[in-house]
């Protein structure tokens, strides 16, 4: 172990490099690693006909189509709101702004069950923001427009937490420099500010997306859930398994995980490269 | 922070931003939270506390503290385990260790409970062996409790990694020098200094660990009063149309969404340089 021990890492004082990394990979591969490649070792099972028979029906196909539709409406609306909420709270003084910073979380924190509730019950034909639209004919409560609703609420801290650092660090040497040389707010906001924001700002979007994606507690309740109109990928995933179809419920789900895991890859390597390049120039 | 002209928009502008992000955290954050609790104690308190004492809202209260009382330290052991490994040696892997701990993070909670009921449950691995034996993981305490682990494994980990790795390890090598033993150092040094980072973690991971939704609501079964966490009792109650005892439930999850939020908050003001790596992390 001891020799192992010595190719494998470089030599130091300090003690319990095997212990804690033994106790570390058994963990990880206990409740991470084998229950997760189950799922795969299922899904190969399964044969390729029939595989692609339960994982792109047309049932598959529409629940597939809302959730990452939908996920990245409610990415893009967080995108944009998110960073001008990361902005006010670093740039800007106003009262009430430490409590403000501190509720940003409440999405992380709120079990979503409670917030699916409390979504449906506002956006309700009844509901107080529902009964405001109803009149003028949206419709959010048992719609897609609902789903989005709360993949906006789930996704929200994200894009918020992820831009404010680096916003906080931002050096204003450089917008006045941009300024004094004669650029005027917006061209320094846009040429200036929002480059050095960028990647942030697609780690944000990117986890608030594959959230969004994978999310059901906050969605089920508000969503209606009729078969291929606002029915997600996860809830169609429950509903296979509650009929007993394992082969089913492993075939959708391994399809919404090898999207999640590349998409969640791309925007990685994407990250890498950006970020090789800021610092070579 | 610097008022300079160049870095500041006109007063209008600045009010009319402030303005849109109050009204999208006023809309996606205050106003559900709200809800919860006009809708709680909008029949009066007496009504609110029969909806609480009821026997299978208590067991819900119990199911999910054990629940929690389980999951959180063992993924406080692991947490402490994989930062000691991974702050204080270098070895080959790292960042692919690291990777495959972020994992739970990008599968949607469905899937987390999904690959449970494939490994134990009745269809699944080792379902006919546990059958055989007379041992019950799914629809029982322990599938929730292994979905729990599963869902919040990174939490904890991912708080004390950078933290562990920027604090460095001289402080430790220095106590090793003197004589002390690895537990000592672990004791003195280490611990102490990466206690408000474990704090921060422990909060997060048992405010997860708590609300968890998706996970737990496929491997629970939901029988009344044994598999029922409180997130699902919620689910329940407001599917039977029992609307004021399902926010009131909700209202003690949302209590410990506040509260997460409030010690987390004085944790980052008080302690904001101990836990800067971690924010920016």
């Amino acid at each position: 172990m001891s020799v192992l021990a010595h190719r494998l890492r470089e030599p130091s004082v300090i003690p319990g490099f095997g212990i804690t990394l033994g106790v570390t990979l058994t963990a990880l591969s206990l409740v991470v690693l084998i229950p997760l490649s189950a799922l795969f070792l299922k899904a190969a099972g399964l044969g390729f006909s029939d595989f692609i028979a339960t994982a792109f029906d047309s049932r598959a196909m529409a629940a597939y189509g809302l959730s990452f539709g939908a996920a990245l409406v409610a990415a893009l609306v967080n995108l944009f709101f998110g960073t001008l909420v990361a902005w006010v709270l670093v740039r800007y003084r106003f009262a009430g702004k430490r409590i403000l910073d501190a509720l940003i979380d409440l999405p992380f924190a709120l079990p979503t069950a409670v917030a699916g509730i409390a979504l449906t019950t506002l956006f309700a034909p009844n509901g107080a923001f529902g009964s405001v639209l109803e009149p003028l004919g949206i419709k959010v409560a048992f719609t897609r427009l609902g789903v989005i609703l709360a993949m906006i609420f789930i996704g929200l801290p994200f894009v918020v937490r992820s831009v404010q650092p680096v916003l906080e660090d931002l050096e204003s040497e450089v917008e006045e420099a941009a300024a004094s040389l004669g650029a005027s707010r917006l061209q320094t906001l846009w040429l200036v500010v929002l480059p050095s924001l960028l990647p942030a700002l697609i780690s944000g979007f990117a986890l608030a997306f594959a959230r969004a994606v994978g999310e059901y507690g906050s969605i089920i309740f508000i969503a209606g859930n009729m078969p291929g109109q606002t029915e997600i990928a996860p809830l169609l995933i429950i509903i296979k398994l509650e009929q007993y179809n394992y082969a089913g419920a492993t075939a959708i789900a391994s399809v919404m995980l090898i999207i999640s895991f590349v998409l969640l890859f791309v925007i990685n390597r994407l990250q890498h490269w950006r970020q090789s390049r800021m610092e070579g120039r | 922070m610097t008022s300079n002209s160049s870095r500041n928009e006109p007063l209008l502008v600045r009010g009319l931003l402030i303005l849109v992000a109050l009204t999208y955290l006023g809309l996606f954050l205050g106003a559900p939270l709200v809800t919860v609790f006009a809708e709680a104690w909008a029949k009066g308190p007496e009504i609110y506390f029969k909806a609480l004492g009821q026997a299978d809202s208590l067991a819900a209260v119990r199911l999910t503290l054990i629940t929690a009382a389980i999951a959180v330290p063992v993924n406080l052991v692991f947490g402490l385990c994989a930062s000691w490994a991974i702050a204080k040696f270098e070895f080959r892997g790292k960042s692919l260790l690291m990777t495959l701990i972020d994992l739970p993070f990008s599968v949607s909670p469905v899937i987390s409970g999904l690959v449970f009921v494939l490994l134990f449950g009745l269809q699944g691995w080792f379902g006919p062996f546990l059958a055989e034996h007379g041992i019950k993981l799914i629809f029982a305490v322990p599938g929730i409790v292994l979905a729990t682990i599963f869902v919040t494994f990174p939490f904890i980990a991912r708080e004390l990694i950078p933290l562990m790795q920027e604090q460095g390890r001289e402080e430790e090598e220095a106590a090793l020098m003197l004589g002390a033993s690895g537990w000592q150092c672990f004791w003195h040094i280490t611990l102490p200094n990466a206690k408000w980072g474990l704090m921060y973690g422990v909060l997060l991971c048992n405010a997860r660990a708590m609300g968890e939704f998706g996970a737990v609501s496929v491997v629970s079964g939901h029988i009344r009063g044994l598999t029922n966490t409180m997130p699902l009792h919620v689910e329940i109650l407001y599917n039977e149309y029992n609307f004021v005892a399902a926010f009131a439930v909700a209202t003690l999850l949302a209590a410990l969404a506040l509260v997460t939020l409030v010690a987390k908050s004085l944790l980052e003001w008080r302690y904001a340089a101990e836990l800067n790596s971690v924010k920016r992390a």
